[in-house]
């Protein structure tokens, strides 16, 4: 059978998706990075075989924090940033969609369709308030599982507000409603409140907000995250339901696209679970900017090079490079 | 006497040919590193702005190598960068450095102070000397920016990443060595051919993005984690609002060159923002609604975190991004700033641009 591969490396999650001719999703992978992303793609190419043996991979294509990394371990055919694929999936699941929240571990987004096209976005990774880790350190806090968190939102009557625009201040003011009595689902119901408050004041300034509206990301698996966004824009919330593997999603859709473009495809196959990839920093000398060069192996063979602010070493991989390669230690 | 000055983009070369032709002592700060940031971010307070911890650093860095006197320009309106001469020379006295501060106010605003100083700093020489001086400087200005527009022309079509580049700090270099008016226009005229001469796809579609701004974010690479080499490499041909040599020819020479102005920038501004509200703001919603006119297809606002001016400004940029139809982006830069996050940014933003130009129409145009 013939697919696409689309994995979306990202801080906290990598997700694979495996998709036919027609876009159907054949298989998803959504496993922790937990720091090791090569680790990780190699874990989830493993998967893949494991479960679909004679599939023939027809593109594949990369997403996330780890794209470049993603995209030279397993030579995938496009390399696209979060925005765009998140936009690309969010398209080809609810055609018409206008507005795209998708909060994940590290980060969340919003963007704006008109079309079809991508009009404007936002991002938020300077603060961790509403995104998936720190709901996890307060589910973790409160000793409530995540799964059940959000459900537990939806019990309460009366949602306390909670200060969201820092998640430091967010966690003192939760622990002072909980030592004044208040009930625990009208706290964690008032937190999801002052993240969606957080959310839309950061990234939804001067924006226009129309439905539908599509909701994606580990996040929107929390019922108490959906109906806060509900009664906060006053529209139903679209969760997809493939919402936590959208990014990989989107990367399969592009990698689609660029084979097409291209004709064939530069994938390197499932034997890439079974090399022997690593990643070394050394620092260049070459200059007081001492930039941190990360270069990527396969045994003694370097597959690319990247962190310079020059191009000279990230340059090399390029065919007819100025720079010819040299052993940076001695740069 | 050893004079020094703060760094910003190419400003090192123009103020060293200036002080060297009137035979000034001049000590230019290491380039920016890492180790400036990392002293300036020690020494100087948390909440001001990226600039303040650079010009900071660069001061420690330049007193090691001798430097005595430092060269600063002041500044008028609610732009904090005005009082920054003052505060640096407060931080580095507290710190233990002997320093001499000579803050030039802007010249339009206060010409016959602006004299005084320049006697001052010229070692005696005569107003002729300084004269030729000062033209010497621009002659290198201009140079410097003529061929940095073409530079910025060729970065997204040369068939080899990184060609243009390479031309480019060669050109740097020799431009910062020439000794006289004319070895500088022979440096510029070689270095134009050599650009040209770099093999280009030239029939590529190509975006057009302008950058506006502060003027220290968008002429600093360290500071703006060198943006614009990021958007030739990502396939966009970049101009920017401010330019040193226009910026020398609005304040030092009351705009008497003719060229793009910061004045025409204003009268763009209006009915957006009709008034002065420090540092670049007027000219940043000028400079969009006239990158608009000209057909650019996408902008983007560079400020440190912080700057009130551009605060001013992005408040009012959506309005002009929609009245005027051109797309804009605000990334605000500070020591924490990373370049996976910029660089996720610009490669959404020229997606988003790419996807939405109908290249059909563009090629009729």
């Amino acid at each position: 059978m013939k697919a696409y591969l689309g994995i979306d490396v990202g801080s906290v999650s990598t997700n694979l998706v495996l998709m036919d001719q027609e876009q159907r999703i054949l298989q998803t992978v959504y496993i922790r990075t937990q720091g090791q992303p090569i680790l990780s793609i190699k874990k989830c190419l493993a998967m893949v075989m494991r479960e679909n043996p004679g599939i023939e991979v027809k593109g594949a294509g990369t997403t996330g924090s780890a794209r470049q990394l993603a995209a030279v371990i397993t030579g995938a055919d496009s390399v696209k940033n979060e925005i765009t694929a998140h936009a690309v999936a969010a398209s080809a699941m609810v055609p018409g969609v206008q507005t795209v929240i998708e909060i994940g571990g590290q980060d969340s987004k919003l963007i704006i369709l008109r079309d079809g096209i991508v009009t404007d976005f936002a991002m938020n990774t300077v603060c961790a308030a509403g995104t998936g880790s720190f709901l996890d350190q307060q589910a973790a806090r409160l000793g409530i599982p995540i799964e059940e968190f959000g459900e537990l939102a939806l019990k309460s009557t009366l949602p306390v507000r909670i200060a969201g625009r820092c998640a430091v201040f967010a966690e003192s003011d939760m622990i002072h409603k909980q030592q004044t009595g208040y009930a625990i689902e009208d706290i964690v119901a008032g937190l999801c409140e002052a993240l969606v408050r957080n959310f839309l004041n950061n990234l939804g300034k001067g924006k226009q907000l129309l439905a539908p509206v599509v909701f994606q990301g580990g996040v929107a698996a929390n019922p108490g995250m959906r109906d806060a966004f509900a009664r906060a824009l006053n529209t139903k919330i679209i969760v997809p339901e493939y919402y936590h593997v959208m990014g990989a999603f989107g990367a399969a859709i592009l990698a689609k696209e660029e084979v097409a473009r291209k004709n064939g495809t530069s994938f390197r196959g499932f034997g890439t679970a079974n090399l022997d990839i690593s990643a070394k920093s050394q620092e260049c000398t070459g200059c007081p900017n001492r930039c941190e060069i990360v270069s990527i192996v396969n045994g003694s063979r370097i597959l690319a090079r990247w962190g310079d602010r020059c191009g000279k070493w990230s340059g090399l991989s390029s065919p007819g490079s100025i720079v010819k390669e040299k052993d940076l230690m001695h740069a | 006497m050893r004079i020094t000055f703060p760094h910003m983009g190419n400003l090192y070369i123009v103020g060293r040919g200036l002080f060297e032709y009137l035979g000034v002592d001049v000590v230019i700060p290491p380039p920016i590193s890492k180790r400036t940031l990392k002293l300036g971010i020690e020494h100087a307070q948390e909440f001001s702005c990226l600039p303040l911890k650079i010009n900071i650093g660069n001061f420690i860095e330049a007193a090691e190598l001798g430097a005595d006197t430092i060269v600063m320009s002041g500044g008028v309106g609610p732009c904090r960068f005005g009082y920054y001469a003052q505060v640096e020379r407060e931080i580095l006295k507290d710190l233990g450095y002997q320093y001499d501060v000579i803050v030039i106010e802007p010249p339009d605003t206060h010409f016959s102070e602006l004299l005084q100083k320049i006697k001052y700093l010229s070692n005696g020489k005569s107003l002729w000397q300084v004269a030729r001086a000062i033209r010497f400087g621009w002659v290198k200005a201009r140079a410097l920016d003529i061929v940095e527009q073409k530079v910025q022309k060729v970065r997204p079509r040369e068939s080899v990443k990184g060609a243009a580049d390479h031309v480019y700090q060669w050109a740097l270099n020799k431009i910062d060595l020439a000794g006289d008016v004319k070895g500088v226009l022979d440096v510029q005229k070689l270095a134009l051919e050599k650009l040209e001469a770099i093999p280009q796809e030239k029939d590529k579609p190509v975006l057009k993005i302008a950058i506006v701004g502060e003027i220290y974010t968008i002429l600093e690479p360290f500071v703006n984690l060198d943006i614009e080499k990021h958007l030739g490499r990502l396939g966009a041909e970049v101009n920017r609002s401010i330019y040193l040599s226009e910026w020398v020819n609005d304040h030092l020479f009351l705009g008497l060159a003719r060229m793009r102005s910061g004045k025409e920038a204003r009268k763009f501004a209006s009915p957006y923002l009709r008034h002065f509200v420090g540092g670049h703001g007027q000219e940043t919603v000028g400079s969009t609604v006239r990158y608009a006119h000209e057909g650019y297809h996408g902008v983007i606002q560079l400020a440190p975190l912080t700057c009130m001016p551009e605060i001013v400004a992005q408040s009012i940029l959506p309005v002009v991004s929609e009245r005027e139809s051109i797309p804009v982006m605000t990334i605000y830069l500070d020591e924490q700033s990373g370049e996976a996050g910029l660089l996720t940014r610009l490669e959404a933003f020229i997606d988003l641009l790419y996807r939405k130009t109908d290249w059909k129409k563009e090629n009729i145009k």
